[in-house]
């Protein structure tokens, strides 16, 4: 099967075979992005995080129907974590979406960190570039929201909407560092709890302080996506930001910063990969380490070394 | 080597509980695999369509309410209409003895019943595994 031929033709197989292929690094992988590339650029991507627990799957549910109600056709990348121990994964989100399954509009894919940062978000960008050129309208990436990997993934998305519970108690204080920074909207889900309007207040009074305020400031919206209330007006809000970063030039400068980014990460995989395949493979970092450690040589000129064979 | 084994742990018809299901996947899940769960009360559609979209190397579908002889081989039919026709494809769950060379007949590689172990179960895809 030509995978990329098939997928801009429509096929659902041919994207879920094209994402394999990028998440188990097979060789035609960079020739199916090569042949994706100048179909992709058109679908506004929706990132999802969160702490756990925050009803980020429920809410993307919800989410996606009302999109499809609207008449768009909808990607989701469900980003789970992979254990360090035994390399699985329990990849839990499709669950929560089981209305969306038989939806031909929607495709949804269930991914695994795997155990590497960097490598994960490349992945997830060119799954996303995969359901771009396949010809969706919206595409929301779901992570878990509990250190520096969510602030990576975002960079895969041009808006980013961060989900919180009222009742996390002093739990917030921790979070709070880094998901002011990359929140453009932040849902108070599960409103119908306790501590909704105290934790709105106290979003707030930490925006207040932000220094660092662009020209948005990043609305609060309380849902309560189990019942699909609130969905609606989030909605607006995040069509909002939308045309905002439209009209004001900033979704370009985002999606110029994410082509950079893109190829530097790529460049830096590739020059890994050589060193892999060059140095460690054949054995030949063993041998400068001995010559190392006899002081027959200094790592710096060993390095100097390799660079220069490297760059012949 | 960054290729996972991923496989579809599918509740098809009205059970009223999972708990064997999920003991399976986290058995699988301690193996390395990716194990996407979908939950209770699936139709063969919606688990034919997950396993599409999850490119899934694995469908392993599990009952208990005795209506395996019509859901197993429509699951298997479903799934091989949409294209994965390598995936390999187990059931389990309360299913008798008698039931099974039928069962295998129509498609399905394996059946583990009440006492099988999870090690089997994880031995049988990592030997079968497309």
């Amino acid at each position: 099967m030509d995978i990329a031929q098939e997928l801009l033709n429509g096929s659902r197989l041919a994207l879920s075979r094209a994402i394999t292929a990028i998440e188990n690094e097979y060789d035609e992988a960079t020739d199916i992005m090569k042949k994706l590339y100048p179909h992709t650029g058109n679908a506004f991507v929706l990132g999802i995080t969160g702490p756990p627990g925050a009803g980020k799957s429920t809410l993307t549910d919800k989410l996606a129907k009302e999109y499809r109600k609207r008449g768009k056709t909808v990607g989701i990348v469900a980003i789970d974590p992979t254990s360090p121990f035994s390399g699985g994964a329990i990849l839990g989100d499709r669950i929560r979406m089981n209305g969306l399954t038989l939806d031909e509009g929607v495709f949804i894919r269930s991914m695994g960190t795997r155990g590497s940062l960097g490598g994960l978000s490349q992945k997830t960008a060119d799954a996303v570039k995969a359901m771009d050129a396949f010809g969706k309208d919206i595409i929301f990436v779901e992570t878990v929201g509990v250190g520096q990997s969510e602030v990576d993934i975002v960079k895969a998305a041009d808006t980013t909407m961060v989900v919180l519970i009222p009742g996390m108690g002093d739990d917030i204080q921790a979070i709070k560092a880094g998901i002011l920074e990359i929140g453009d909207v932040f849902t108070i889900n599960k409103a119908d709890h306790d501590g909704a309007n105290k934790l709105e207040v106290e979003l707030n009074m930490m925006l207040d302080l932000d220094g660092n305020m662009k020209d948005w400031r990043p609305p609060i919206k309380q849902v309560v996506a189990s019942k699909g209330e609130g969905i609606e007006a989030l909605v607006e809000t995040i069509d909002k930001h939308y045309t905002h970063i439209k009209e004001n030039g900033q979704l370009t400068q985002k999606r110029t910063e994410r082509i950079k980014n893109e190829m530097l990460d790529i460049l830096h995989s590739s020059i890994g990969s050589y060193i892999a395949k060059n140095i460690v493979d054949t054995g030949r970092l063993d041998e400068f380490v001995k010559q190392v450690e006899n002081r027959e040589i200094d790592p710096y000129s060993v390095v100097h070394g390799i660079m220069k064979s490297m760059l012949k | 080597m960054e290729k996972r084994i991923r496989v579809l742990v599918a509740k098809p018809g009205l059970d009223g509980h999972d708990r064997g299901a999920k003991v399976v996947a986290r058995a699988l899940r301690d193996a390395g695999f990716e194990v996407i769960y979908t939950g209770l009360r699936q139709t063969p559609e919606q688990i034919a369509e997950a396993a599409l979209q999850e490119d899934v190397n694995v469908v392993a579908m599990s009952i208990l309410s005795g209506a395996h002889p019509h859901l197993f081989p429509k699951i298997v039919k479903l799934v091989r209409e949409k294209g994965l026709t390598d995936a390999l494809i187990i059931g389990g769950g309360v299913i008798p003895e008698g039931d099974i060379p039928a069962l295998k007949a129509a498609g399905v590689s394996e059946v583990f019943t009440p006492g099988a172990t999870t090690s089997a179960i994880v031995e049988y895809i990592k030997e079968n595994v497309k």
